[in-house]
């Protein structure tokens, strides 16, 4: 899967934020029969996002008018449960391109990054104080600079915290590059490792 | 030398290579596909002009999108049908063996890995599938992937991982009479939550996880995602080398007992450190239903809903959402209430020891008028044995029918639907919302529990 290389997201924020999201409410799995990647994001969050005959339910989020951005910010535990990528295929399809949670669960992250959405983990307080202020000014802007490190309101020192990302992973989310490229260019020491098992 | 867990042997073992940053290339021995994660991985792979790598490692079924009745006639949702169309042109353009419906060997991925013998000790083992977990049963390193992911396994065999934490949750004693592994995973996702387990990798150990049959055992290994963890293994014993002899895929004669000699040798050593330890009584623990809608909102049978109100007077925000959407409140009591469906199947409960025990509780019975009852066996296999097992006639007689093999309402993906606003008791592993379809509520409980429901039209004991 080839995405846009990340470097800094200037973007409102979209505020969904609940604990313990699980894959099924981010794409139910009557939805998961296309055989592409493409065209998931109309599905996103469909059983909250449309009342029963399908019109959109003007109580949640993506449907009010702070309901469109790049950064999606959610509480903990985002994206436990099932496996399926559809998950990060249609939180990118819709246009976030990164997620700031309290946590995630672990393939979660993982589907994220090889779909070039950056998972920020924000330690609680700061997470706190950064959903406050969104409250407060929804129309407020944040900015992520993925080779620093830090996510932040833009043009506020104040309000400026620091993540953690794996090394590789950050480098392959700036290049837009994935994994499978990376693992296919060492077959031959894979290789390698399965004839000295044989010997053992 | 440096005591090692049995998580640290089998994970240093396929250790192709360590990277500068911490993580490691890290080879699979197995693995399984499905119709609904792995197409996407195929394009990849021909976008890239790339082969699969060692087609021989992957073996594919076709499960979570078929029907569960006249499986002989052609699919008739056009999406469905298109899927695993894809898969079998997929399987055959790159030379991957496919169990495909009414194949033999066809069933649940989860099931038919290990009762054909695929799945074995030491091993490491992975699928586009969180409930992969399952297969740590059997002392592997076990554990669900995203599609990109099976991609990298398709093109190369390996992954790039971080090497998870290590947890050890000991359950000393023995479990109380009709107190089942069922019981036992919802005990422990209820105590531990439902992240308790994010960034880890389980052992489950004890006296209590020792007298697990095989079948038990996979159910505990299951539901290990649910606690958060990337995935739980047993090591093995005994009553796994039991079980796996004669399978159709394990090495036969001189060959399986040089494999047992190694195998044996696969235990924690005395003394290895763990991130973090549990440990539990078995004897505490009670049959257990969940009331709301993540696996971890479970409570003992016998007992009430939890008050949405904490101690401090504050409301528990997720507890109340929880009860709006199954529409209960705290204070209720799960005994006698009264029930739409019982679903009896999935990776998690539908292998015959889950339809032996269904129907040692249903003989002699009748179904309730009121409730629907879906037996949807784990796989063909299990399917056979249940007929030659007599078990079909017996549930016959109570007025219950035995479907064909898949995933069924656990993911409702295919018509077995559980209508809005309805209640199931179900012996699968998940009960988010709508998870068994839109609007629908699930009573996550033991194949036992089920039974008494299916014959009731409530909640019994
Ligand atoms: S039975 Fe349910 S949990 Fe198991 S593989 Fe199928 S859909 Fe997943």
């Amino acid at each position: 899967m080839s995405f846009n290389p990340i470097k800094r997201i200037v973007s409102p924020a979209v505020l969904l934020p609940l604990d313990h999201v699980d894959t099924d409410q981010i794409i139910p799995a009557r939805f998961l029969k296309a055989t592409s990647r493409e065209g998931f994001g109309k599905h996103l969050f469909s059983s909250w996002r449309y009342q029963k005959n399908e019109e959109p339910d003007p109580e949640f989020v993506l449907n009010g008018k702070n309901g469109k951005g790049e950064i999606l910010l959610v509480g903990e535990n985002f994206g436990c449960g099932s496996s399926r990528e559809h998950a990060a295929w249609a939180l990118h399809d819709y246009g976030f391109r990164v997620v700031v949670a309290k946590s995630f669960a672990d393939i979660f992250r993982g589907n994220a990054m090889n779909n070039g959405i950056v998972p920020v983990e924000l330690k609680l307080a700061e997470h706190e104080e950064l959903l406050n202020y969104i409250r407060k000014n929804p129309e407020a802007e944040l900015m992520l600079d993925l080779p620093s490190e830090t996510i932040q309101v833009k043009g506020s020192d104040k309000l400026k915290f620091n993540f953690v990302i794996n090394p590789f992973r950050k480098e392959c989310l700036t290049m837009g590059t994935d994994l499978v490229d990376s693992l296919i260019t060492r077959k031959e020491e894979i290789s390698q490792f399965e004839q000295n098992r044989k010997q053992k | 030398m440096m005591q090692k867990t049995l998580f640290d042997k089998i994970w240093e073992a396929h250790e192709v290579n360590q990277l500068d940053d911490g993580s490691s290339v890290f080879y699979i021995d197995q693995h399984y596909i499905h119709e609904v994660t792995s197409p996407q991985a195929f394009s990849g792979l021909r976008q890239r002009g790339v082969e699969v790598f060692r087609p021989k490692q992957t073996i594919a079924t076709a499960d979570h999108n078929v029907p569960t009745q006249n499986q002989h006639l052609p699919i008739k949702d056009p999406a469905s049908a298109a899927q695993l169309l894809t898969l079998s042109q997929n399987c055959s353009e790159f030379g991957v063996s496919l169990f495909d419906l009414e194949h033999k060997w066809n069933g649940i991925v989860h099931v038919i890995g290990p009762e054909l013998g695929l799945t074995q000790p030491g091993m490491t083992v992975v699928c586009g599938d969180s409930h992969t977990s399952t297969h740590g049963a059997f002392g592997a390193i076990a554990f669900g992937i995203g599609t990109s992911e099976v991609e990298m396994v398709l093109a190369s065999q390996a992954l790039m991982l971080n090497k998870p934490k290590s947890m050890k949750i000991e359950v000393k004693g023995d479990l109380n009479p009709g107190v089942s592994a069922k019981d036992l995973a919802l005990y422990l996702i209820s105590e531990l939550g439902t992240d308790g387990g994010t960034g880890y990798f389980v052992e489950y150990c004890g006296s209590a996880i020792r007298k697990l049959s095989m079948e038990s055992r996979m159910t505990l290994c299951n539901m290990s995602i649910e606690m958060g963890a990337r995935g739980g293994l047993i090591q093995a014993d005994e009553i796994t080398f039991d079980y796996l002899k004669d399978l159709e895929f394990t090495p036969k004669g001189e060959e399986f007992d040089n494999m047992l000699e190694r195998w044996r040798e696969l235990k924690t050593d005395e003394g290895a450190l763990f991130d973090i330890s549990y440990s539990f009584d078995a004897d505490h623990i009670l049959p257990m239903i969940t009331w709301g809608t993540n696996p971890g909102m479970a409570i003992p049978l016998n007992s009430t809903i939890p008050d949405p109100v904490r101690s401090d007077g504050s409301p528990h925000k997720e507890f109340l959402s929880a009860m709006n959407y199954m529409d209960l409140a705290g204070g209720e009591s799960m005994l006698g209430k009264p029930i739409d469906y019982v679903f009896l199947g999935s990776c998690t409960n539908g292998r015959i020891e889950d339809l032996r025990e269904f129907a040692k509780y249903v003989k002699g019975h009748k179904k309730a008028d009121t409730v629907t009852v879906w037996i949807v066996p784990g796989s063909r296999k299990v399917m056979e044995q249940a007929i030659s097992e007599g078990i079909e006639d017996a549930l016959q007689l109570a007025g219950f029918e035995l479907r064909e093999p898949g995933c069924s309402a656990c993911l409702a993906m295919n018509e077995d639907k559980i209508p809005p606003g309805k209640y199931c008791v179900s012996t699968s592993n998940r009960n988010f919302e709508g998870r068994q379809g839109p609007g629908s509520r699930t009573f996550l409980a033991s194949p036992k529990t089920a039974a008494l429901a299916a014959i009731n039209g409530w909640i019994a004991v």
